[in-house]
Order: structure tokens, then sequence, then C-alpha cells
């Protein structure tokens, strides 16, 4: 292993912005077809680094060296000229174009004979030609693009995809994946680890930076921890195991898996009884389902994404509205009520999307704390706002739920995933609440962030809330829940205790499987 | 856009007939068909080449609200040009109007330079900087106008200079070959020729016009510089990871753009009528805006916009000639100015939506910040 050739080589890499110390004398080096994973919470300096070797920024101190030779990274155009390639974490595709033409977007004439002299830029895209390379390039590294299709118009994991045949096609040597996994479904994740297997086979060498620990213990050949700027250490995954670089990650031991007492069920605080709901095309996404949530348990509702959850959760935070059956807020009927009166009955609401419906992100800090009561004393006076008011109460729920920002009127939109989801928890959490609905609570978060939600939201558990978690993953469903309902098709298949069944059995129900009647 | 073009068909036809329901006593038919659409196609001129404007700047990702005050220094600019080569360095009238031609375009470009550094180079909001454009330019064209022309002690020494004329029409010897080819000079034969010579006899911009449409829709869907175009004005993080700099492709658009502008600026004054007014443009470049709109940011759909509410300006000029003939009941059409809000009317009741949605690009009017 050792005797392979090094692709790249970055030495002694310092960055400064104003105020962080991205990068800190980081080194870091890539074997030739190797997976190579960078390991770091959000705001380690993993994708400060990529973006210095993909000449985005230039860097403070330090080299690069591809091959053995010296690059100047002054832009993009270089590191594409070096061979390296990135696929970032939010893609980089024009979502009206075709997946052809996103391909050839500035490289429009490089499947040409070279030295025919300059192209003038008003010559005829050759969309067929560059198509057919396309294809033949997809087939060579079994990555199943269509070449004439929309890209807006495919799945997720279709475009990453694309994205990788964008960066083979300018003949990518070397590959960084910027958190591929973050927006994939399970199955699309497998498929994806399979193609990154193809790759390395026909000698394409991977750069991986996630903050998953399974992944990388399942796909990276070696592992590069950083943190708060510093590389921590480079290890493999047979010496390592996922505590230990749990441990490297965060700086401290991290519990992994959440300690928490029996619960102690009380009165039903939530009842939905036949809830229908339609999704906003008008199919039918929920189909009668009936459940309750009581004082002091953990509701987890499992299932493959897609299959209702976000309709059942937007229908009961009021964001979309049901067709039939009825909800019960501690036996009030608030069936269709606006976000407001349910918001006013005690409804806290930690949304799927963070920043489409949790946060305003051109807001501040202190305005985002206080989005669910601006409007009522002591915040607002006759209709007026009291900005110290608002700014004490912002200062006080920054240092009590760890929220890290520069200041209480830094834009939200300008803090890290971790920070931004801190923000919601605290907003939520803080005001005197019945009920906790919690979608996705931890999606994209790194381990310390995830540790901190699971912990809050077992305290409001405890505290006697009634709570109502939905993930997409069985991990998380399996720490936090009591019982455990799962979801397929619009319908809630089973009901279980947590504590009376297994992840596969889990899995297969998920699935489609029918549960024995007993 | 099917749903769209069909909508912009039906509308002109109706106008068309119209006109001819009005007057076919007095003229025949095809006469006043072919009018109208000679006129719908000269009137549609500053129209399409402001909505060609809009396309381009668009695309890229820089809204354009001032095409208006584009227009209007191409219009003064040119003017201005063809007077002094004529009358001061004493050119004679063709290439005193060329060299007009070319300082409309320079004019309509300097002003959309302005544009460019206010909304890319310092990211001020791109509604205030095109706000910007369209009152520096009413007020740079009215004092200059004043000050050149009006004031005692002024170049022309206060009187309205003589302007060397427009540009004239084609000339294509249309009706000549039909009269060879029907062997008379009337029947149907004769009358169906002068009809068309009537149509396709147009003046020089009007033809560029059209043929910039195609020119235009062609550039942007099937060359290098169309796919970086839209890129830019789509996502473009996108386009500069992949080495595209987005600044020069949103400069360079928004600066043809301008050309666009200005030369729909000197159809006015170097084309249409052999003067200038201040406020001349009247709005046109709105109305150009709103066919860019409407024709969902394409070349081609901007066109038959630009015709759609250049028909409704040709019902205006047409009509006054049958005034005696309109009946009494609609007496109110007479006036003309009533059946000059058409136009608008036509733009408002376009721009609700009700045929249809359209999508700008998805970075337009986004700075961009590296």
């Amino acid at each position: 292993m050792t005797d392979t050739p090094n692709v790249l080589q970055a030495t002694g890499i310092t960055k400064h912005f104003p105020g962080v110390l991205a990068n800190d004398n980081v080194s870091f080096d890539l074997r030739k077809g190797e997976v190579h994973a960078l390991l770091g919470e959000n705001g380690a300096g993993k994708t400060t680094l990529m973006n210095i070797l993909y000449g985005l920024y230039k860097p403070d101190a330090g080299d690069v060296k591809v091959n053995g030779q010296p690059m100047e990274l002054n832009s993009t155009k270089d590191a594409i000229s070096h061979g390296i390639g990135m696929v970032h974490q939010h893609f980089m595709l024009i979502p009206v174009f075709s997946v052809t033409e996103n391909i050839m977007l500035g490289s429009e004439t490089d499947h040409r004979a070279r030295g025919a002299g300059p192209i003038p830029p008003l010559d005829r895209l050759e969309r067929k030609t560059v198509a057919a390379n396309v294809r033949e390039l997809s087939h060579k590294y079994g990555l199943d693009v269509n070449p004439e299709a929309i890209v807006g118009d495919l799945p997720v994991g279709v475009q990453q995809r694309v994205e990788i045949v964008k960066a083979l096609y300018r003949k990518a040597s070397i590959l960084i994946l910027d958190e591929p996994t973050a927006v994939l479904t399970p199955q699309e994740a497998e498929d994806l680890t399979r193609i990154m297997h193809e790759l390395t086979k026909q000698g394409v060498s991977i750069i991986f930076i996630t903050h998953k620990l399974k992944e990388v213990l399942s796909i990276a050949d070696r592992i590069t921890v950083m943190r708060g700027g510093k590389v921590v250490g480079t290890t493999t995954p047979a010496e390592t195991s996922e505590h230990q670089l749990a441990a490297m990650m965060v700086g401290r031991e991290v519990i992994l898996t959440v300690e928490k007492e029996a619960a102690k069920p009380r009165e039903e605080i939530l009842q939905v009884e036949d809830y229908v709901v339609h999704d906003r095309r008008g199919l039918e996404a929920v189909r009668s389902v009936s459940f309750n949530v009581r004082e002091g348990e953990i509701l987890g509702i499992a299932g493959v994404q897609g299959n209702g959850q976000t309709e059942l959760v937007e229908a009961l935070t009021g964001l979309l509205p049901a067709q039939s059956g009825r909800v019960l807020l501690s036996g009030k009927d608030l069936t269709n009520h606006t976000p407001r009166a349910l918001t006013e009955t005690g409804l806290a609401h930690i949304p799927e999307d963070r920043q489409r419906h949790g946060l305003v992100l051109s807001y501040t800090v202190v305005d985002n704390m206080v989005l669910c009561d601006y409007y009522h004393a002591p915040y607002s006076k006759r209709g007026v706002l009291q900005p110290q008011v608002l700014e004490a109460n912002a200062v006080k729920l920054i240092e009590e739920f760890d929220v890290r920002t520069p200041s209480p009127y830094n834009p939200v939109g300008k803090l890290s995933g971790g920070n931004q989801q801190k923000v919601i928890v605290a907003r939520e959490l803080s005001r005197p609440v019945k009920l906790l609905i919690a979608n996705q609570p931890t999606r994209g978060l790194d381990v310390g962030s995830i540790e901190y939600i699971h912990k809050e939201i077992i305290a409001m558990r405890d505290r006697g809330v009634a709570v109502l978690v939905i993930s997409a993953e069985l991990d998380e469903i399996m720490a936090l829940s009591d019982r455990i309902a799962v979801m397929y098709r619009g319908q809630i298949v089973t009901t279980v205790d947590a504590g009376k069944v297994t992840r596969e059995q889990l899995g297969l129900w998920m699935a489609g499987a029918q549960p024995e009647t007993v | 856009m099917t749903k769209r073009f069909g909508f912009i068909a039906i509308i002109i036809v109706i106008l068309i007939g119209s006109v001819v329901l009005v007057g076919h006593e007095q003229v025949p038919p095809i006469v006043i068909i072919a009018s109208m659409i000679a006129t719908t196609i000269a009137v549609a001129t500053p129209l399409t080449l402001g909505a060609l404007s809009g396309v381009f700047c668009e695309r890229s990702g820089v809204v354009n609200i001032g095409i208006e005050g584009m227009m209007l220094a191409g219009a003064f600019f040119g003017w201005l040009a063809s007077i002094y080569m004529n009358t001061i360095f004493g050119f004679s009238a063709t290439p005193s109007i060329l060299v007009g031609v070319l300082a409309a375009l320079v004019g309509g470009g300097l002003f959309a330079l302005l544009l460019a550094v206010l909304a890319i180079t310092f990211k001020t909001d791109q509604i205030i900087a095109g706000t910007v454009i369209n009152i520096l330019a009413i007020g740079i064209t009215g004092f200059l106008n004043r000050q050149l022309f009006f004031e005692k002690g002024s170049v022309f020494g206060g009187q309205v200079p003589h302007a060397p004329g427009v540009l004239p029409p084609l000339q294509l010897p249309i009706t000549e070959l039909f009269q060879r080819w029907c062997g008379a000079n009337t029947g149907t034969c004769f009358t169906l020729g002068q009809s068309l010579n009537k149509i396709v006899d147009q003046k020089p911009i009007a033809i560029s016009a059209i043929a910039l449409v195609f020119i235009s829709s062609y550039v942007l869907f099937n060359t290098r510089w169309g796919l970086r175009t839209r890129s830019v004005g789509e996502h473009p993080r996108a386009a500069d990871t992949v080495g595209i700099n987005v600044y020069f492709m949103r400069y360079a658009n928004v600066i043809i753009g301008g050309l666009f502008a200005g030369l729909a600026g000197a159809y006015l004054t170097l084309e249409s009528v052999p003067s200038f007014e201040p406020l001349m443009t009247n709005g046109r470049g709105f109305i150009a805006l709103a066919a860019m709109i409407f024709g969902n940011w394409t070349p081609i759909g901007a066109w038959a916009a630009a015709l759609l509410f250049g028909s409704a300006q040709a019902l205006q000029i047409n009509l006054q000639f049958f005034r005696e003939l309109i009946p009494p009941n609609l007496a109110f059409l007479q006036q003309s100015y009533v059946v000059g809000l058409a136009p608008y009317i036509l733009t408002m009741i376009v721009m609700t939506g009700v045929v249809g949605k359209t999508t700008p690009p998805a970075a337009d009017g986004q700075p961009y910040v590296k």
C-alpha cells in the first residue's frame, strides 16, 4: 500500500478568514486509486481545504503538488487542467439545462482535436457528439445517466452521478466528493459506494469528505481527521473504531448511544384520527392515519423518505390542509388550524428543512429567536418591538443552548448548519410546550451536535412533553423512541414498543412487508 | 409557449379584422390588411429591439428596467451625431445618418456600461440601478437638447437645426415584378403585388430587427456564448466552478443589450421621424420589458409579443384614416387617444398572467459574490 505513489500532496496549508483560522498548517496526501476520507465536524476546515485544492481559495501559506509537480492554484481552471474534479455538496448543476449541456458547459469544445486554433465563441454547439461521449463515459464507469434528460427532473442520486460524469469528462483522475451522502437516500448511498469502488478500480483517486462515521469505516482506505482547522491524525478503518473516530473529531469522549431512562407516559396529548392529507400535486400522501402521543413519551415514525411523513408533519403543524380526519391537542380540536393557533396551544416544531421552514436566513439570531412569539409581551408592547428584551432573550438562549455565533446580531444564514439547528431548538424548546414535533432533527449535523440535540429531546420528554420524532435514519429512531410507528405508502403499518423490535424487522416493515397479525 | 403564440395570433387577427370591418367600404380589405401588417412590423421595431436588449441582460442575470433610458440615449445621441455630421461637418444625408446610427449604438452601450458597473461591480439593487439609468437619460438628453439647440449662443444659435432626414426604405421592386407578371396595372393580381410590396417594403432597422431576432435565438440556444450566458443567469456559482468568468459574461451581455436598446433609439429619430423630442420613447422601453417577459425570455417569443403590442399601436394609426366610418354608437373610438390606450391595456392584461406563467432565469437580479 505504502509504495503506491502520491497523486496529490498538500503541505503546510494555512488559510485565514476574517476572525477565523480555517486551515492551520494542514498536510494531506492522496495515493493512486485509494479512497481517502477526510473526517471532521462542521467548521473543522475540511471544505476550506478542498476549496483550496480546487482553486476556489488561495492559501496564505503552503504548497500543493500533483503527481510530484508543484501546482499553481489561481482558479478552478488550473485545478481542472491538473485533473482535479470536485462534486460539491450543493450540486453545481443548472436545473433547466440538459445533462449534456451541464457536462459540456465551460468545456464546450473539449471533444475536438487540439491544435485546430482558437474556436470562436459563436461556433455551433455539438450536442450530439458530446452526448455520445457522455454515454460512453457513463457506460465505462457504470454510471447510468441519460444525456438528454433535463437535470431538474432527475432525482438527487442521479444528479450526483451527472456531477461525477462532469468531472470525468474533464479528465479528472482525482475526485473530491464533498459530503456526498448527506442528500442521498440509503439506497442511493449504496449505489454511490458501488460507483466509488468502480472508479478506484479504474485508477481514479477519491477524497471523500464526510462526518458520518459508519460510512467512513465501510468505504475508506485511509481516514484523516480534522478538528478546529488542524489535522488530528490519519488512520485506517482496520486500526480504529467509531468511538475512537468520534473522540478524535470532537476532541472528547462522545456518547454515540443516547442514555435514557424508561419513559413514564401519562395522558394523551396528541390524538390523530383517520387523518387524510393530499400533497401539493393533489395526490393522497397520508391515507387515513390514526395514532396518539402521550405526555412523557417519544413516538418515532420510521419510514423510507417519501412515504407521507413530510405531508403528515406539514398537516399537523398547519402548513398543509388535511382533507379529512381530526387532530386533538390536549383534547382541543385543532384540525386545520393556523400555525399560530397551534403554536399558542403548545406545539413546538423542528422542521425538516431548517433553511426553508425553520429560519429567516437573512434575519439576525435575535429576530429568529422570537419568530413564534414576537407579537406579545414581553417582546412587544402595544405593537412595538422591545429591542432590549429581544436581545436579552437571545443572549440567554445563545448561552443556554451553546449556539456558536460571533454576535447575536449575526444573520442566521451565516451560521453553520449545526448552529442554525440549535437556534431552532432553542426557540422551540424554550417556550412552554406540550407537544414537540421534530422532523429529521439531526439531518446533516455532526456528531457533537447530534449528541446535543438528542439530549435536549430526551430532556423535553422527561419534563413531560409529548414528542413525535420523524427520521429517515433508523439509528436515530431506535435511539430516541419509546414506541415506533412504521409508515409505508401513506399508512402506518404497525406500532411497536421500541424495546421489542430489531433493526432488521423495522427495515422489512419499511420496505413494505406486512406485520403478521397476532 | 404554444398557448401564448395562439393568444397573440388571435388578438392580432381580431385587431386587423376590426379595422377591416370599419373601412372595407372605402378600401379593399386586402389593402387594409397589408397596411395593418406593414405598420405593425414597423412600430414593433423599437419594442422588438428593446425586448432583445432585455433578453440578453436578463439571461445573463442582470435585470434591466433601464431599457427605456438606453433607448432614449440612443435616440438623442444618434440624432445629435447625424446633425453634427450634416450641418457642422458638411457630410451628405446618408453617411450622416449612418454615423448617427453608430452614435446611437455607442450611446445605448455607454448607458448599459453604467448599469453593468452599478449592478455587477457595485452590486447595487438592480431595480434602482435601472431607475437611475432612466432618470439620468431623461435628464441628460433633455438638458443637452435645450443647451445645444435652444439656448442663445449655442452651436446652432437657438434655431432648431435641419435634420438630414431618415433612413430610406429598401425599395424592393416587388410591385414592378407583379406588374410584369400580371401584365396589368389593375385587378386582383396587381393589388396583391402592391399589398405584398407594402408589407415587405420596410426600412433597414426594421428589417435588421427581424434578422436580429433569429440571430439572437441561434446565439442564445446553439452557441458556446449562449450556453455560457444562460449559465451565469441561472446558476453563476456553477458556471464559476467550471472556469467561466461570471463578471465578464455579465458585462458583455449587458453591453450587448445596450447596443440593442441604442438601435431601438436610432429607429425613433433616424428611421421613423427626423426629429428628437424629450421623453419621446414614451414608455416603449417598459412595453419592451413586458414583451420580453411575455415572450418568456426568448427572442422569438419576445418578438411575437412585440408584434402583439405593435398591432395595438397599428390599430390606432390605421383607424385614423377611417374616423368618419366608425359607427355612431362607438363614437368614443373616434378619439385617437382612446384607441391609443390599447397597447398599454393589452400590456396590463398580458402581465396579469392570464395566459400562463413564465419563468425568469433563476439568478435574474441577483448580484454574484465570488
